[in-house]
């Protein structure tokens, strides 16, 4: 099959984002790309454990002073379900059916984006009552650019998807298109494993001291 | 399509290779700019050897002479030997898969401006008040506290570099895995294709640590935060286990290719099949794994304690075990053969006693105990120049006069090439032979010079002298490629007339889409296989057809210009510039404008029709 081909529900593959030799090169050097991204989160993951609590002096608040566990919660939820509203905008994609894959993936960016709305609170939360802030501590500094590289990554999901839904809109879908939906869906799927991690290294983690 | 063989002005050629996507000609650009940073690197180091030629000389200064040292480090490693050795994957990787291309041509492309762009910021430190000065390992306790913008400059530019390596290795590894040829089954793939696809793995698992450790020293000097200072809270270690993470893996990324290109060299010219082909991608990938678990054998004097010492000990000592079969291995298929010695079997030749010699000091570091006097010493300088050189260097240079017939389509002198050769060889052995023994002497790494009475006279002499044999090799380099560039005798398919392996049974240079079919491939060595049966090419695998390639493109360039750019309007912020904020954020919509204009624009590509290709047959005589 060739990108430029006129497909239909009928004919449209069963794995489009796998049926052009541009689609397979373009599936497999994404998952790669994202054992790199593991490996720098990974990173961020180490230096946040070795710097956790390492403040300069006592009047500085430590992990267990400054997370809640339900706003925490309510981020991790909306990020949760906005992974599985991808899944179903990738159920239609696969179906040949492009104004349901829109809605669905309309859904995960708004979603998406009430997760980010939640951290920035969050942050500024953390600032102004604890005056926690990324140059305070090494802590700080730690605990900023792990969940930061984060927030970054959905920020930049958002721009990338919502690009993605925009240029194709008039068009529909054709295996040209079809892989770079596919890939985003497995970026969007990733920050989410990685949000899981940040939930349980620095929240849960931290609550219990 | 057939343009390829027309003559153009130097406008077109140079937008030709500024928009190009060809692995072939991103191969000549990675190995110009490879080259040039080499000259650099080397005229750095000559540097070094005047100052230390001589005790209580003045030829520089103490702060210069740590610039240069930091400059010389970071440049040959980054710079110099890792493009070079990408521009021998690029050349030959995919013709030796009997692949039309990279699985990513565009990325191919942008891997190569981001290395340039990140290169060229990086050497501007020069001339923008002083280079960085903490080593070419920048460990955070020294790096934090030099003043000025070099260490900026350092983290900036090799991050930028380094965006580029990480994407030409997830660009490899996909080539190999999607793009192989019909029956080029792995365990038919050639050596070097092999180490080629270890080599991507390491650096994807690789690079990234050191974008962490780049991205917190970043941080740190520019925006305040307190990752590695300790009285806030901060680790410097953490800075060392980052950068060993990254670093100790890299010396595998640069010998991994070099142990490929020794892989071909040997069977060439011993015309003789590479002895216990699978013990040596067994030995590859393993050595490629046990990479990642011995950083920590840098750091054995930081005080991580004896258990982890043991370990990363013992870990070190392993990878000998894989290594080991190698050398055997080349010596096995030597024995026995009709050995040509070329230019290239030369320097496979010396490379056996020369490596081997870096990894028996190698062993000897990785005893911990004894490692505490070995430690920052000049035996540390001698035994990774004495791998690196008597490795990687050693295996550009074959791989030039190697690969130089399939890349331009003219040879390299011989006897140029020879003399090359003994003034390098000499030259290398000359310099570094000596500076075990100021090591165990106790002549510390990094300082700018020594008092007279010390004992070390006459052998930094001797080292220095040396290192004018290894300019003068060189010199004789550049002038055999210059003298043969000017007289430019056209060579066929398979110049050296043993070649073994796919990309010798291509016209020389290949033709821009590479085979017109697709090769059968019917074992190990294919090409050779169709030769012993009488057959002048390959089989194909597949009727004349259509062939679809990727269109050329600016914006890989303009994309790394933009980061380029960007990152001067970060240095320069620190210094609270009116003009800063603007230039980074003009940069920044530089790169991000144009990653936005290939999004939403289409690009397929365009189809060589199949009567073109006949045509081209018809005018040329060109069988593929």
């Amino acid at each position: 099959m060739h990108a430029e081909d006129k497909l239909t529900y009928e004919t449209w593959p069963a794995e489009p984002e796998k049926s052009t030799l541009e689609a397979k090169n373009k599936f497999l050097g994404f998952w790669f790309f994202l054992g790199g991204e593991t490996v720098l989160f990974a990173s961020l993951f180490a230096t946040y454990l070795a710097l956790k609590d390492k403040v300069p002096d006592t009047t500085h608040h430590l992990a267990k002073d400054l997370f809640e566990l339900p706003l925490t919660f309510v981020a991790t939820m909306l990020l949760l379900t906005s992974s599985l509203t991808s899944v179903y905008a990738m159920y239609h994609m696969k179906n040949f059916n492009a104004k349901k894959m829109n809605f669905w993936l309309v859904l995960t960016l708004l979603l998406g984006a009430a997760f980010l709305v939640l951290e920035i609170y969050e942050f500024n939360h953390y600032v102004h009552e604890f005056h926690h802030t990324f140059t305070s501590s090494a802590f700080g500094s730690a605990f900023y650019t792990l969940v930061g590289f984060h927030g970054g990554h959905v920020a930049f999901g958002l721009l990338w998807i919502t690009t993605l839904i925009v240029r194709n809109s008039k068009r529909g879908l054709d295996l040209y298109n079809a892989p770079k939906f596919y890939v985003a869906s497995l970026y969007w799927h990733f920050i989410d494993v990685v949000w899981v991690f940040i939930f349980t290294v620095v929240y849960l983690m931290g609550m219990v001291g | 399509m057939s343009t390829y063989a027309q003559k153009k002005g130097f406008g077109a050629t140079l937008w030709d290779f500024l928009t190009t996507v060809d692995h072939k000609k991103i191969a000549i650009l990675y190995l110009i700019a490879g080259g040039f940073f080499f000259v650099v690197g080397g005229l750095e180091a000559v540097f070094i050897r005047i100052q230390l030629a001589v005790p209580n000389n003045d030829f520089v200064s103490a702060g210069l002479f740590n610039e240069i040292i930091t400059m010389h480090g970071t440049t040959m490693i980054f710079l110099a030997a890792m493009p070079l050795v990408f521009a021998f994957m690029n050349a030959v990787m995919p013709l030796q898969i009997g692949a039309r291309d990279v699985a990513f041509p565009f990325v191919n492309a942008l891997g190569f401006w981001l290395f340039f762009f990140g290169g060229v910021f990086l050497n501007l430190s020069w001339f923008f008040d002083g280079a960085p000065d903490a080593g070419w390992t920048s460990y955070a306790s020294l790096a934090m506290a030099s003043k000025g913008h070099g260490i900026d400059f350092y983290v900036l530019g090799l991050q930028i570099s380094g965006l580029g390596t990480l994407i030409g290795g997830i660009n490899f590894l996909v080539t190999i895995i999607n793009m192989r040829a019909p029956g080029m089954t792995y365990m038919r793939m050639p050596l070097f294709t092999w180490t080629t696809f270890v080599t991507s793995a390491l650096i994807l698992f690789a690079f990234p640590p050191l974008t962490v450790g780049l991205v917190l020293m970043m941080f740190d000097r520019m925006f305040g935060s307190n990752f590695f200072v300790t009285t806030m809270g901060g680790n410097t270690v953490i800075w060392e286990h980052l950068f060993w993470i990254f670093g100790h893996p890299e010396v595998y990324i640069l010998i991994l290719p070099a142990f490929g290109i020794f892989s071909e060299i040997f069977p060439i010219f011993s015309r003789k099949r590479l002895f216990g082909y699978s013990s040596m991608v067994f030995a590859t990938v393993l050595i490629g794994f046990l990479g990642f678990m011995v950083w920590a054998h840098h750091m054995f004097t930081t005080g991580l304690g004896p258990v982890a010492n043991a370990i990363f000990a013992v870990a070190t000592m392993a990878i000998g075990v894989p290594t080991g079969i190698k050398i055997f291995n080349w010596l096995f298929t030597v024995w026995g053969g009709s050995v040509k010695f070329t230019t290239p079997m030369h320097w496979a030749m010396a490379f056996i006693p020369s490596f081997l010699a870096g990894g028996v000091t190698g062993v000897m570091l990785a005893v911990a105990a004894a490692d505490y006097q070995y430690h920052d010493t000049y035996f540390v300088v001698a035994h990774f120049h004495y791998v690196i050189v008597g490795g990687v260097v050693f295996a550009i240079f074959a791989g030039t006069h190697l690969y130089w017939p399939k890349m331009f389509g003219t040879m390299l002198n011989e006897t140029l090439g020879k003399i090359t050769f003994w003034l390098f060889f000499v030259g290398f052995h000359m310099t570094f032979f000596i500076q075990h023994f100021l090591g165990l002497w106790g002549m510390p790494r990094r300082v700018f010079t020594y008092l007279p009475g010390q004992g070390f006279e006459t052998s930094n002499l001797i080292s220095s002298i040396g290192a004018v044999f290894m300019s003068l090799g060189v010199i004789v380099m550049l002038y055999n490629i210059i003298i043969t560039s000017v007289k430019n005798v056209k060579v066929g398919n398979d110049p050296w007339g043993d070649g073994r392996t796919l990309e010798w049974a291509l016209p020389s240079p290949p033709p821009f889409y590479n085979f017109k079919q697709l090769p059968l491939v019917r074992g190990l060595d294919a090409y050779w296989l169709e030769k012993m049966e009488g057959k002048k090419g390959m089989t194909p695998a597949e009727p004349l057809g259509d062939i679809h390639m990727p269109n050329s493109s600016i914006l890989p360039f303009v994309i790394a210009f933009g980061l380029f750019v960007a990152a001067f309007g970060a240095l320069f912020n620190m210094d609270d510039k009116a003009w800063s904020v603007p230039v980074l954020i003009i940069g920044l919509l530089i790169t991000f404008g144009a990653m936005f204009l290939r999004s939403v624009k289409d690009d397929h590509g365009f189809h060589i029709h199949k009567e073109e290709l006949m045509e081209d047959d018809n005018d040329k005589g060109v069988k593929a």
